[in-house]
């Protein structure tokens, strides 16, 4: 894409600002809120990790996991050598923290960034995330930046907005710390596991609960199928759309994906129908994913859904009608009937390795 | 219980935009403009509540220059009883700014519940709820598709849409709610309802008034559009499409 003239004098994956000040990069320091699940570190944070590191060469990157029992202290192992980035894991247990509630989690952020003094907080840009870091940041009289995509130095940032139509690129001017939620698809893992573990720190909590609000009580969740590959980061996603006309008709989606070792996808007109669950929405405010091959079945392609999936390396699009949007975003279409074209691909694709 | 609703005017959510040439943003003239699709849910969801003896008011708010107006009118013509309108011409008005507004007034109008949408759809931040519920120390329910509340307990029970399915939290009122795309479907304002809306009053207050300095803490670089895809082609067959996928593409 053609660069403006405010950008000519930008080098990218340089920092810009450290031609004018060079000393700023020595005091550049992160702290990753990082989720975890089963007694691991998520692989969302992860990216979080791996997007900090691109902030500069002498970011000292923390991690800060939180919770209660013992699969937190176990995650905490995993997160100390999850990344070579990491300088340290600090481990926040208490029974206020036992589920992601935002209001204690925002005091939780507001108090190890008055004891770290970190440059910048990063967060991925899941519902974790998008929940909490914003509260966080009003704590902290700062303006968040959230849904990052690309990181140009330690202040200057690319998010999508008009559902991914538009790209725009902020530069942040307000005080410390700098806030970020960071898109998981857009900062994939490079590094793997490291030998020696960084240490891990418990977080002194012992006035935590004073004055964290007790207005908040966890209910419950809906179970999640945790068989099937996640969504977020499978490397084949097979999406089926209102065109599937019904909930036992999406089995067929579910076959195909699992003869792919697929995820399972679905547009909003699919979840609103009840075909599916909502966890598996794909679009511009239910799941961003950027998989190696997206095939979409009986979607027609609202821009409101390309903005989940337009990263994808490679899109296949099936629907009856020619004139889909959804075509203009395929590399590769088949105008035909889905209910004719899935059995054909279930009985002729190979077996997944 | 009153119930307050901020709504925000954003370009209908069926434009395809255009990025402006000298890449300073994005072309909105002449644009047909709406209020925010998560916003008319909120306001829809204020009037079920009073509709159900609930609550009492629900009032519209906007934040933005003079057009606002227009979407305050409409949100009168839905159903709200009254709105307010705090005028400012502020080049980018940053959610931090908006909450810190929307603050303000929820600490004249002492609401019991504040809905907004969970994100508009043109810059798509995602944080002013959350940021509002922070600086006035109230419990935030995000991204909800269900909503009950209790006035015994004075508590909401709300569903949210989270990553991994539906989590349920209860919270206790003064809750901030903002709104994901199943919590209901809005309402057409039938004719009557417009014109009625008419001579609904709209109060004008400015940042000055509400004691809120408005700061910038970013600027906007540049807009641009996103890399565009090779254009695709249309196969004639399954085999063609596994062939490609195999030794074209190679992802299978």
């Amino acid at each position: 894409m053609a660069m403006g003239p405010i950008l000519r004098n930008i080098q990218l994956h340089k920092p810009w600002f450290s031609l004018h000040h060079s000393s700023a990069s020595r005091f550049i320091s992160t702290l990753v809120l990082a989720e975890h699940e089963s007694g691991q570190i998520k692989s969302s944070s992860i990216s979080s990790v791996e997007a900090a590191k691109s902030l500069s060469e002498d970011n000292t990157i923390s991690v800060l996991l939180a919770g209660s029992g013992p699969s937190l202290q176990e995650a905490a192992t995993h997160a100390a050598s999850c990344h070579p980035s990491v300088s340290q894991v600090f481990v926040a247990e208490s029974d206020k923290l036992k589920y992601p509630l935002a209001e204690a989690w925002a005091k939780l952020v507001e108090s190890v960034q008055k004891t770290g003094g970190y440059s910048h907080i990063f967060a991925a840009s899941g519902s974790f995330g998008k929940n909490i870091l914003p509260r966080a940041a009003a704590l902290l009289d700062v303006s968040p930046i959230t849904d990052v995509t690309a990181i140009y130095g330690c202040h200057q940032f690319v998010r999508p907005i008009y559902a991914g139509n538009a790209l725009c690129t902020v530069r942040y001017t307000g005080e410390s710390p700098c806030m970020l939620t960071v898109r998981s698809t857009s900062f994939p893992i490079t590094s793997g596991a490291r030998a020696n573990a960084a240490p891990i720190h418990q977080v002194d909590l012992s006035t935590f609960g004073e004055d964290v609000l007790d207005k908040s009580r966890y209910v419950n969740q809906s179970s999640q199928d945790t068989e099937r590959p996640d969504l977020g980061n499978a490397r084949i996603v097979v999406t089926g759309g209102r065109g599937l006309k019904s909930a036992e008709n999406f089995k067929m989606i579910e076959e195909l994906a699992e003869k792919l070792g697929a995820a399972v996808g679905a547009t909003r007109a699919a979840v609103d129908a009840g075909f599916i669950p909502n966890e598996l929405q794909v679009g511009q405010t239910g799941k961003i994913v950027a998989p190696e091959l997206y095939m979409a079945f009986g979607v027609s392609g609202a821009i409101q859904h390309i903005a989940g999936m337009r990263d994808s390396k490679v899109i296949v699009a099936v629907n009856k009608d020619s004139d889909a949007p959804i075509f203009q975003v395929a590399d590769y279409g088949l105008v035909g009937d889905l209910f004719e074209i899935i059995p054909e691909l279930l009985e002729k694709l190979p077996e997944k390795k | 219980m009153k119930v307050m609703v901020a709504i925000k005017r954003v370009v209908d959510y069926a434009v395809k935009i255009r990025v402006k040439p000298d890449k300073s943003g994005v072309e909105t003239k002449n644009v047909k403009m709406s209020m925010n699709p998560f916003c008319e849910i909120g306001l829809e969801e204020a009037i079920r509540i009073r509709e159900s003896g609930l609550a009492s008011e629900v009032v519209a708010v906007s934040i933005g220059p003079a057009q606002c107006v227009d979407t305050l009118r409409t949100g009168l013509a839905m159903g709200a009883d009254r709105a307010i309108h705090v005028e400012s011409m502020a080049e980018h008005l940053h959610p931090l700014n908006v909450a810190k507004l929307l603050r303000a007034l929820v600490l004249v109008e002492k609401p019991g519940l504040l809905i907004l949408g969970k994100q508009a759809i043109d810059d798509d931040c995602n944080q002013t709820g959350q940021m509002v519920a922070g600086l006035l120390n109230w419990p935030q329910g995000t991204f909800a598709s269900k909503l009950v509340l209790d006035k015994e307990k004075q508590t909401a029970t709300v569903d949210r849409e989270v990553d991994g399915g539906i989590e349920t939290l209860c919270l206790d009122l003064p809750a901030v709610i903002t709104t994901d795309l199943r919590l209901n479907q809005p309402r057409y304002a039938t004719l009557p309802n417009i014109m009625k809306a008419k001579s609904k009053p709209i109060k004008k207050v400015s940042p000055e008034e509400l004691n809120v300095q408005i700061r910038s803490d970013f600027e906007v670089v540049q807009v641009s559009e996103p890399p565009k895809r090779k254009a695709g082609v249309i196969l004639s067959s399954v085999d063609e499409l596994i062939d490609k996928l195999k030794n074209e593409a190679r992802v299978i």
